[in-house]
């Protein structure tokens, strides 16, 4: 399964070069033209029966992690987080670190050595370190470097009923409803699909692939907050697990533009695809850079609802995946009517 | 030493962010000899350009902003007193008793006053002083001090360069002058030699308030590969994170730099000799970098830094040497980039 | 005063303009060139030609609410649009682009001064979700409502910010008829999301100069910090905020123009908050820039109050800079 796959890829933030080779293998049949720009999107064209309208599809390749900022003495690692990590979710996590991929633990002492206080204030990333089992710092420099990347070492696997646990699904979920859509034959408009780097950043990439490509309209393909857990009241729950597609309404960085928005929904429900509104307000993905780009794009964002989206274990629902997946071939096929 | 009797003079010159203009002209006027043209542009930085030997070379800026930080004049009371308020990041903790120089209609000299140890509560001085509580004195009476200064009139910190032993200098605005000097240094080395690429010394505004000014230089040059140069915290007896001052430089590492480009850095510094050492950043260097990388379809972005004791205060130390080494490194990755810049750039699949 | 009273009058949040560009457009008719929108939703009209290209930019939408959930009870939970004061909020009404009115209300025993967003909710009067359902729906959006008030020296009304920057555009582009520079007026988009639309239309106008038409605040007020602009003091001439220092040959050219003009103008340092040539002067290879701003106390509260001889100097002010020969 091409989510698994591109859900154990190595991409964090910044290093995204695993997660780009495999895209490029598996769409390379598709494309009519594929490029990367220097700081590493990838660019796939299709040509469409018309060029007066560009189209942009945008999922991030990039996931949060960790990149090392020094080894100590005796040989452990001292990391700063790359993007956005609760650093509570990180004691005791497996890792996987640098080129070579060595495995590794994030490491903090025993709860029996802590002290009250110690166990009531949450870890700070200062205090963690990753432990690659290495006695000397000159014995992980063998294996390690300064300024290596790692990320979490989770497989990913089905789980309950219908539904996946894994890493990074945010965005590989978006990369692989991408590289999906990339299939479809006889596109109205020249399309983009582009996989974007360092989303997790501050939304990076997306700022150049937009200047490059200059896009008439874009959908960014995310994956997003599902706060449908214990203990939450209904009001915040942000969308539902198995709901359906979560279409933007407006975040921290983009307010999607109400007309494509709107008309996705109701195209979406005459198809029979379960959608539903992403209810917050927080939150953020790459339309807030693709939409103020150059003149200004016309763009709206669908996301594959996820749980514990930023830590070692997300959980998508395979129906709200499959859903996106038909909503952003809605977008390319239909955009004559969308746009 | 010319660098060193450049760097002071330029470290006793003011341009706080926002307001450049005479510096930038100052620093116009040292660039010129050594390049083909010199402009200031609409938000005030510097570029001077050194013209490739070929017609469509790739094209590469070298920054260092020129602005330093400073103060701003909010409001004249009623005794002839400046409230004020900050112009980039300064540590309050260093504004009790400096000496300013107040930029009205002409400079005059402040203090920012303090009550006297004697008046105080008991446990008054456990608490550090804030903007608030904080008024530069001119010596003037109110009607005089109204007809000198305005709200919006800006401050500068008052303190002379000093030269230190094995090679230290302290002063004000080290950050960043000793990255202009650092460029200059560049700029004379690269000036008799033919590269194959278009160069261009970007002195750069308001990096203190917000990364603008070389942001929107490397959009109007068109920059492809931009090396920044700035200073990074060095060693103090009260921070051991740092890096030793005199040592040689940092080099950043992480997302908000060009793999390829850190490359041609430590190629460079390896070939010279120069001793560079790691600097990681998970997302921002909190340098020009962050706002350049972006710009337009991309720049391959690069950043080197002088170790820096004391950062925003008007006592920054620094050791010559490094300065030295910047300039030194950085006119070898010129060429380098001239050389292999194309890998940088789009590739086709 | 008629204009800037319809103009306060309509709600129009955040990302959904299109009932004040509405508005607007017909305000300009006849007096600008040609009057477009981009795909944003900016309104741009533009008069005169030849000389300087200048832009003038005031943002048209106003803070808000967005709804996103109803309660089984029917009570409406919601975000904000912009920077909602939640003390002065508690108790107003909000109107829903489609009419409907409801309260803004605080969750029994949380204090005012801790009271987080999420402890408020809207009742609109419906008696459960089902009623509620067909009123409002996740997505929908609305704005404070407050009578527009009158006296002899000021104004009070909500979204003031930035209804009166429209207006005082609107006014100084029929006074500049005879401009002859090009002159661009932006109505923008979404600033009080972040200055969201203002960079896009500064894009592609390019223009070489830019002034910014909005509010700021004053010291005038019991407790207020200290602040030089105050209520009465002229238009205001901003020298830095927290997004900009304004380019120095833009503060020059307004207090020039004000000089000659006889305006009454007063020196603007905004502590924090931005306004839209936070992002103008940074586009492209930089734009000059500036602004100019209405007084105003309590902004982003339902009763915003500046006084109406600043407000004519703004307009003063800025049919001048429209008009100034380079």
């Amino acid at each position: 399964m091409m989510l698994k796959a591109l859900s154990e890829c190595f991409g964090p933030c910044g290093c995204e070069e695993e997660v780009r080779k495999f895209i490029i293998e598996k769409v390379r049949p598709y494309a009519d033209r594929m490029m990367v720009d220097m700081m590493g999107n990838l660019y796939v064209y299709k040509k469409g029966a018309s060029s007066e309208k560009v189209l942009m599809l945008a999922a991030h390749m990039d996931e949060v992690g960790f990149i090392v900022s020094d080894i100590t003495a005796d040989g452990y690692l001292k990391f700063k987080t790359v993007g956005g990590i609760d650093s509570r979710v990180l004691v005791s996590k497996n890792v996987v670190v640098g080129e070579k991929r060595v495995h590794g633990v994030i490491a903090l002492k025993a709860v029996h050595l802590q002290t009250a206080d110690e166990r009531k204030n949450a870890v700070r990333e200062s205090g963690l370190r990753i432990d690659i089992g290495a006695k000397t710092a000159d014995e992980a420099k063998q294996c390690v470097k300064i300024g290596d990347y790692a990320t979490f070492d989770t497989s990913c696997m089905p789980f309950g009923e219908g539904r996946r646990i894994g890493k990074a699904f945010d965005d590989r979920a978006g990369c692989a409803v991408l590289c999906d859509v990339v299939r479809e034959k006889d596109l109205p408009y020249d399309t983009y699909f582009c996989f974007t780097v360092q989303e997790e950043a501050g939304c990076r990439g997306a700022e150049i692939a937009a200047n490059r490509i200059c896009p008439t309209a874009a959908l960014v393909i995310e994956g997003t907050t599902c706060s449908d857990v214990s203990d939450v009241p209904a009001a915040m729950e942000v969308t539902t697990l198995g709901g359906g597609a979560a279409l933007s309404i407006a975040d921290r960085g983009a307010y999607s533009d109400k007309t494509l928005t709107q008309k996705l929904y109701a195209l979406a429900e005459e198809n029979g695809i379960a959608v539903q509104y992403k209810r917050t307000t927080m939150g953020g993905n790459d339309l807030r850079s693709i939409q103020r780009s150059g003149n200004g794009v016309i763009g709206a964002a669908v996301s594959v609802p996820t749980r514990y989206l930023h830590s070692p274990a997300s959980v998508i629902s395979e129906k709200d995946f499959e859903s996106v997946k038909e909503i952003a071939k809605l977008f390319v096929m239909q955009a004559e009517e969308l746009i | 030493m010319k660098l060193k009797s450049e760097l002071k003079k330029l470290s006793a010159s003011v341009g706080v962010s926002g307001f450049e203009q005479e510096l930038a002209k100052e620093i116009a006027a040292l660039f010129a000899p050594y390049v083909d043209e010199v402009r200031i542009d609409a938000l005030g930085s510097v570029i001077a350009h050194k013209r490739a030997e070929q017609p469509n070379a790739i094209k590469v800026m070298l920054d260092a902003h020129m602005d330093e930080i400073g103060l701003m004049v909010t409001e004249i009371d009623e005794k002839g007193f400046l409230k004020f308020t900050t112009v980039g990041g300064v540590d309050e903790r260093i504004l009790p008793s400096a000496l300013v120089t107040v930029h009205g209609k002409q400079k005059l000299t402040g203090v920012i006053g303090v009550k006297p140890p004697h008046l105080q509560a008991p446990g008054e001085d456990k608490q550090s002083y804030t903007i608030k509580d904080l008024a530069i004195d001119i010596g003037l009476a109110p009607e005089a001090a109204k007809d000198m200064v305005r709200p919006g009139d800006f401050v500068s910190f008052a303190q002379k360069p000093h030269t230190l032993k094995n090679g230290f200098m302290s002063g004000k605005c080290m950050d960043n002058r000793a990255g202009v000097v650092a460029v200059l240094e560049a700029a004379k080395a690269l000036s008799e030699e033919k590269i194959d690429a278009d160069v261009y010394y970007v002195l750069s505004v308001q990096e203190e308030f917000s990364l603008g000014g070389a942001k929107t230089a490397a959009y109007g040059i068109g920059a492809d590969v931009a090396l920044v140069i700035d200073v990074t915290h060095a060693k103090t007896h009260d921070n051991k994170d740092g890096f030793d001052a005199g040592a040689g430089l940092s080099y950043s590492i992480g997302p908000n730099v060009s793999p390829i480009a850190e490359k041609w850095i430590c190629k460079c510094a390896k070939k010279l000799d120069i001793p560079i050492f790691p600097e990681v950043d998970g997302g921002s260097t909190g340098t020009n970098a962050w706002s350049v990388q972006t710009v337009g379809t991309g720049v391959a972005t690069a950043v080197i830094s002088i170790p820096l004791k004391y950062m925003h205060t008007p006592t920054e130390v620094l050791n010559l040497e490094d300065v030295s080494r910047a300039g030194a490194l950085a006119a070898a990755f010129v060429k380098k980039a001239a050389k292999s810049g194309r890998e940088a750039q789009v590739i086709e699949l | 005063m008629e204009l800037l009273k319809k103009l306060c009058a309509v709600t129009a949040p955040s990302g959904n303009e299109a009932p004040i560009c509405a508005l607007i457009q017909e305000a300009l008719s006849g007096i600008a060139d040609e009057v477009y929108t981009d795909a944003m939703g900016n309104l741009i009209a533009k008069k005169g030609s030849g000389g300087k290209k200048i832009m003038f930019a005031a943002h048209m939408d106003e803070i808000g609410v967005l709804v996103t959930f109803i309660e089984e009870s029917g009570l409406v939970r919601f975000q904000n649009l912009g920077g909602l004061r939640l003390a002065t909020m508690l108790g107003q009404r909000v109107r829903f682009l489609n009419g409907t009115i409801g309260c803004v209300q605080l969750t029994g025993g949380v204090e005012i001064t801790k009271a987080k967003l999420t402890d408020f909710y809207i009742d609109i009067g419906a008696k459960d979700k089902a009623e509620a359902e067909k009123l409002v729906n996740i997505g929908d959006v609305a704005g404070f409502i407050a009578d527009f008030i009158q006296t002899e020296t000021a104004v009070m009304a909500k979204s003031l910010d930035n209804r009166v920057g429209c207006y005082v555009l609107l006014e100084a582009l029929k006074r500049a008829q005879d401009t002859e520079n090009e002159i661009y007026a932006v109505f923008t988009v979404q600033e009080e999301l972040g200055l969201r639309g203002a960079g896009v239309a500064a894009h592609a106008i390019n223009p070489d100069m830019a002034i910014a038409l909005d509010v700021t605040a004053t010291g005038d007020t019991p407790g207020a910090e200290t602040m030089h602009v105050k209520l009465g003091g002229g238009a205001a001439i901003k020298i830095k905020d927290g997004g900009i220092l304004s380019h120095p040959d833009v503060v020059a050219a307004m207090e020039q123009a004000a000089q000659k003009g006889d305006i009454l103008t007063q020196r603007e340092i905004l502590l924090s908050g931005r306004t839209d040539v936070g992002v103008i002067h940074l586009t492209r290879d930089g734009i000059p820039s500036g602004a100019i701003s209405v007084p105003m106390r309590y902004i982003h509260s339902p009763a915003e109050v500046a006084y109406k001889s600043d407000i004519e100097a703004c307009i003063a002010l800025t049919a001048k800079m429209m008009q100034k020969k380079s």
